[in-house]
């Protein structure tokens, strides 16, 4: 029994992987049909992680759960939830050129919509801003001014790779998903952005 | 090119050797015996007496004393030799990337070995069992394991171990046995070599000695996984095969064949996991100790290195007094104690120590193959076409078998597993080295008869994979068209990284799965709050981000300075930020100083790229860590600010955004402009950058300037209010050709604008501005400018 998103080639989970999800599913929800934000405070080593934020948000993304161009559902059901761990499917060797590169962008847009998070369809520098402190807010000593200069630099360094040469007029407004793919052309996501366990039917939950 | 070694050696020299080999004996034995060198030094002795002019009583004028300082000096020669092979080496670009070093360094010994052989000279007892292990080689394992890059190490680590560990004792066992059958065949006059003993000779020659290879897969930029399969190999199977040689030869001690019952083959087994498994666990131990001592060395920093050094080292003997693996023992101290050292330990002090650390490890081995080249050339060779031929191929086949079914079994639980192409690359890079020769020679003869065909064979397998594969392995990546990897140092690439692994590890936690992410993770957390408060100096959480961030930083900085962009007095002190007149253009020297200030006082930035070269250190411009820029910064600013002047001069400008923003498109001939440079605050946006706001000649500078003041003044006491300015910088300079030239050299850089919003200054100050706050002082740089001429571009726009 396998389960499968018609937008997309990602999603076959296999059948011990949809029970083991499922299980946990159950676990998070406290037996309910959907979860809401508020289970996610179930997950206690998640408290520690510094873009826990980001993380719970991106399940009820509506963009992620492909429901609508923007917005936050209040509550997922174990199709949603299915969906959302759909991305983090490592590539499978036997796809063909055509379903790796689908794949990869289905997992950008995914990272993308981590970062736009008004979603308009552009990363300004406010939201990268906010990524970075969110990223370094794990870490005490590095002060506000620090993180906004980072993410200044970081900012400059996407223009640069993204528009190349650009008019004195021109304003650089944001990046948007063209560009980012273009900034990840050279890197292997599909080596970085995949969860062991989706392979693996071995690995006994740990709760 | 071994004919400029040959000019090298000075005519002095060259006479003294010539005339101390010419008068001593020669023998062609390489048994060290301490008494036949004794004789031959009473000998050579009688000898110069007996040459000089009086017999006996006069005193003689001029005399030789060649024996005092034969080994010190001949050994001197020789690694000197191998040195400037070296250069020579290097200065023909191409070669690196052609060949791996090692070749270069069994030629330069062929060449010694055969001049020492030619003139019947006896060479020097440099090598013994007790020098090659107590000297010889520890510094070559504690740089392999001090320049390990720890991350992609242990995420591959169970790959690695598997592959290290069951593929030294796969292809020991399996060469020895194939040769052991082999042995057995009466045609080849080989039955008195035992299977104990072609078991040693299995383990021996299993040692794989990969590091040469590295450096062409660097050149060829493999992708990660693979150098590290390669790397990790190299780092373990040094342990592996003298473990495995070790308890080998404590068999063959146990004189006979059948007294060895199951009973110690278990204990040897037992003794193979308590050697492997003591070593380290002692090595982790010791880099704990020596991490926790170089935490108080702050105010004598001469001795760091020596800590570093004398623990390392100790790891190592204490580990073989308790007959457990040295090897893996200072491997372990040096990866255990290299984070924690690294943070403490003053700047200078860690340069020393990478340096001395290649230095030794650099000389060890070249004594080793000079040693190797001198026993090539000799007269102690056993050829046996069967033995030699059999093992040779033996090698290939078994390392064959090994690399094909490991990996077949360790790519169903790899991710992201090797291809075919992979695997046959690393089959492809077995190269042998040092560690077998070495172990070869050093069998004791009484034990093993046919020691001598032992050598040779392990002589022709070396110079074979050496040569032929060392020299076709480049090539050979090349046309496999290995996957190569992408990394390039960028703030975006780190940051998504991180995100990453983040995203990753959370995502885990909520499928509540354990992963090695995980383990990562709690290793991080344990790390900070207990390991670093009690190893480290004044914990400061290092970001990598942020590291990575600064060290770009710094190296735009000091770019920007060789580029004459900033005036050198303007750096060094903060005193002198005062208006530049007729600033000259950069000297080397000035640019010297810049950097040793920039050196002396920063702390260092952990690098995190993975490039590991065996014979060279990684060039690095300066990596520091800007924590010390800002408080300088700070200081400065408030300095100047409390004197009235604007902004200092003495500060690096804004590096990377220089970079990222445009600038009009003024012609630069037109431009008699003064060049400024507006700094990458805290909130980083507006970066002018560049010369876009040029400026025309003395006159106006001099009103201009006040101007400047009195609107710079103003964001300045902003800045103070909003935070502390992270990157500061400012530059003015009124001479003319160095405006035009850097004019031109601006314009040949033209950024994207960045568009920047920044709340914090929209506070206040000039509210008819449309950019932000340091786009403010450019946006009033421009209205004057405006004034003055017709020019472009306000640099920013307010979203």
């Amino acid at each position: 029994m396998a389960f499968a998103d018609v937008d997309g080639p990602l999603v076959i989970f296999s059948s011990d992987q949809i029970e083991q999800l499922h299980r946990r599913f159950k676990q998070l929800s406290g037996d309910q049909p959907t979860i809401r934000k508020e289970n996610f405070n179930n997950v206690p080593d998640l408290e520690l992680n510094p873009i826990r934020s980001k993380i719970i948000r991106a399940f009820f993304d509506n963009r992620n759960l492909r429901k609508g161009p923007s917005g936050l559902a209040d509550e997922i059901n174990f199709e949603d939830f299915l969906t959302i761990m759909s991305y983090f499917r490592p590539i499978d060797i036997s796809m063909d050129e055509e379903q790796v590169q689908l794949c990869r962008k289905e997992k950008l847009r995914f990272l993308f919509h981590m970062y736009d998070s008004d979603s308009d369809g552009r990363i300004t520098l406010e939201e990268y801003r906010n990524v970075v402190e969110e990223l370094l807010s794990g870490n005490p000593h590095i002060e506000k001014e620090s993180a906004r200069s980072i993410a200044d630099g970081a900012m400059m360094e996407a223009a640069s790779v993204c528009v190349g040469q650009m008019e004195p007029d021109q304003v650089y407004e944001g990046i948007t998903f063209e560009d980012f793919l273009k900034i990840w052309q050279g890197i292997d996501i599909e080596t970085k952005m995949h969860v062991r366990f989706l392979n693996m039917e071995t690995i006994a939950l740990c709760h | 090119m071994f004919f400029q070694i040959f000019v090298a050696f000075s005519p002095w020299n060259w006479l003294l050797l010539l005339v101390a080999l010419k008068y001593s004996d020669a023998s062609s034995d390489l048994n060290f015996a301490n008494s036949t060198a004794q004789q031959w030094n009473g000998n050579s002795n009688a000898r110069f007496a007996a040459a000089s002019t009086e017999p006996g009583e006069r005193i003689s004028v001029f005399s030789l004393d060649y024996d005092y300082v034969q080994i010190p000096y001949e050994v001197t020669l020789w690694i000197l030799l191998a040195s400037l092979a070296k250069i020579g080496f290097h200065l023909y670009h191409k070669l690196p990337g052609l060949m791996p070093e090692s070749c270069l360094l069994i030629i330069v010994g062929v060449l010694v070995g055969s001049i020492i052989f030619g003139t019947d000279h006896k060479s020097p007892p440099v090598m013994d069992s007790s020098i090659y292990f107590l000297y010889l080689l520890p510094p070559i394992i504690l740089e392999g394991g001090y320049f390990m890059p720890t991350r992609p190490f242990f995420e591959n680590f169970g790959s690695i171990l598997w592959w290290a560990g069951l593929g030294a004792l796969i292809n020991a066992f399996g060469i020895g046995f194939s040769l052991y059958l082999i042995c057995q065949i009466k045609a080849f006059g080989l039955s008195d070599v035992n299977l104990l003993q072609n078991l040693l000779f299995g383990s021996l020659i299993s040692a794989v000695d990969p590091v040469a290879v590295l450096a062409v897969f660097e050149e060829a930029r493999v992708n990660e996984p693979l150098y590290m399969m390669i790397f990790g190999e190299a780092l373990l199977n040094d342990g592996i095969s003298v473990v495995l040689y070790n308890i080998l030869i404590a068999f063959t001690k146990m004189h006979k064949f059948e007294d060895i019952e199951p009973v110690d083959i278990l204990a040897g087994c037992a003794r193979f996991i308590i050697v492997g498994l003591g070593g380290v666990f002692f090595g982790i131990i010791f880099g704990f100790i020596s991490a926790f001592i170089t935490r108080f060395t702050q105010n004598i920093s001469a001795i760091e290195p020596l800590i570093v050094f004398m623990f390392s080292y100790l790891s190592y003997l204490v580990a073989e007094t308790l007959y457990l693996s040295g090897i893996l023992a200072i491997t372990a101290c040096a990866v255990t104690m290299k984070k924690y050292v690294e943070e403490n330990v003053s700047q200078t002090s860690y340069t020393t120590i990478k340096y001395f650390m290649k230095m030794l490890s650099s000389v060890s081995e070249t004594l080793i193959f000079i040693f190797m080249g001198v026993s090539t050339v000799g007269k102690n060779h056993e050829w046996n076409w069967a033995f030699v031929c059999f093992t040779l191929v033996f090698c290939q086949i078994w390392r064959a078998i090994s690399v094909f079914t490991l990996f077949y079994v360790s790519n169903q639980f790899r991710t992201f597993p090797f291809s075919i192409k992979d695997q046959c690359i690393i089959f492809y890079s077995g190269v042998r080295g040092a560690g077998s020769f070495s172990l070869a020679f050093l069998l004791p003869l009484s034990l093993y008869p046919r020691k001598k065909m032992f050598v040779t064979a392990t002589l022709v397998v070396i110079y074979f994979t050496v040569f032929i594969q060392g020299i076709t392995i480049g090539p050979l990546v090349r046309y496999l068209d290995v996957k190569k990897t992408n990394k390039k140092e960028s703030i975006n690439e780190e940051l998504h990284i991180r995100l990453m692994d983040h995203l990753k590890a959370g995502i885990e936690d909520v499928c509540g799965q354990w992963s090695h992410y995980q383990v990562r993770d709690k290793f991080k957390k344990f790390d900070h709050r207990y390991l670093r408060k009690i190893l480290i100096r004044s914990n400061q959480p290092k970001s990598s981000i942020v590291s990575l961030y600064k060290k770009l930083e710094m190296k735009q900085a000091v770019e920007m300075v060789e580029m004459g962009i900033l005036s050198s007095t303007a750096f060094l002190t903060p005193h002198q930020a005062q208006r530049i007149q007729g600033t000259k253009r950069l000297s080397p020297e000035d640019v010297e100083s810049m950097r040793e200030i920039l050196t002396h006082n920063m702390y260092q930035v952990r690098q995190r790229t993975l490039s590991y070269n065996k014979y060279s250190l990684k060039l690095q411009s300066s990596e520091k860590q800007a924590k010390e820029i800002l408080i300088r910064r700070q200081n400065t600013l408030r300095e100047s600010m409390r004197k009235g002047h604007s902004l200092p001069w003495g500060k690096p400008a804004g590096t990377k955004n220089i970079r990222y923003l445009s600038f009009p498109y003024s012609n630069p001939q037109s431009a008699r402009r003064d060049v400024r440079f507006g700094e990458f605050t805290g909130d980083g946006s507006s970066e002018s950058g560049s010369p876009s706001t040029m400026f025309n000649t003395h006159s106006r500078t001099g009103s201009l300037q006040e101007r400047w003041l009195t609107q710079e003044t103003i964001p300045m006491k902003s800045l103070h209010k909003g935070g502390k300015p992270f990157n500061f910088g400012y530059q003015r300079s009124p001479s003319q050709e160095e405006h035009t030239g850097r004019v031109r050299r601006a314009a040949l850089r033209p950024k994207p604008l960045f568009h920047a919003v920044n709340e914090e200054y929209e506070s206040g100050e000039e509210s008819e501005e449309e950019v932000s706050p340091v786009g403010s002082r450019w946006t009033t740089e421009h209205r004057n400018v405006k004034e003055h001429h017709k020019s472009h571009s306000p640099l920013l726009q307010r979203k």
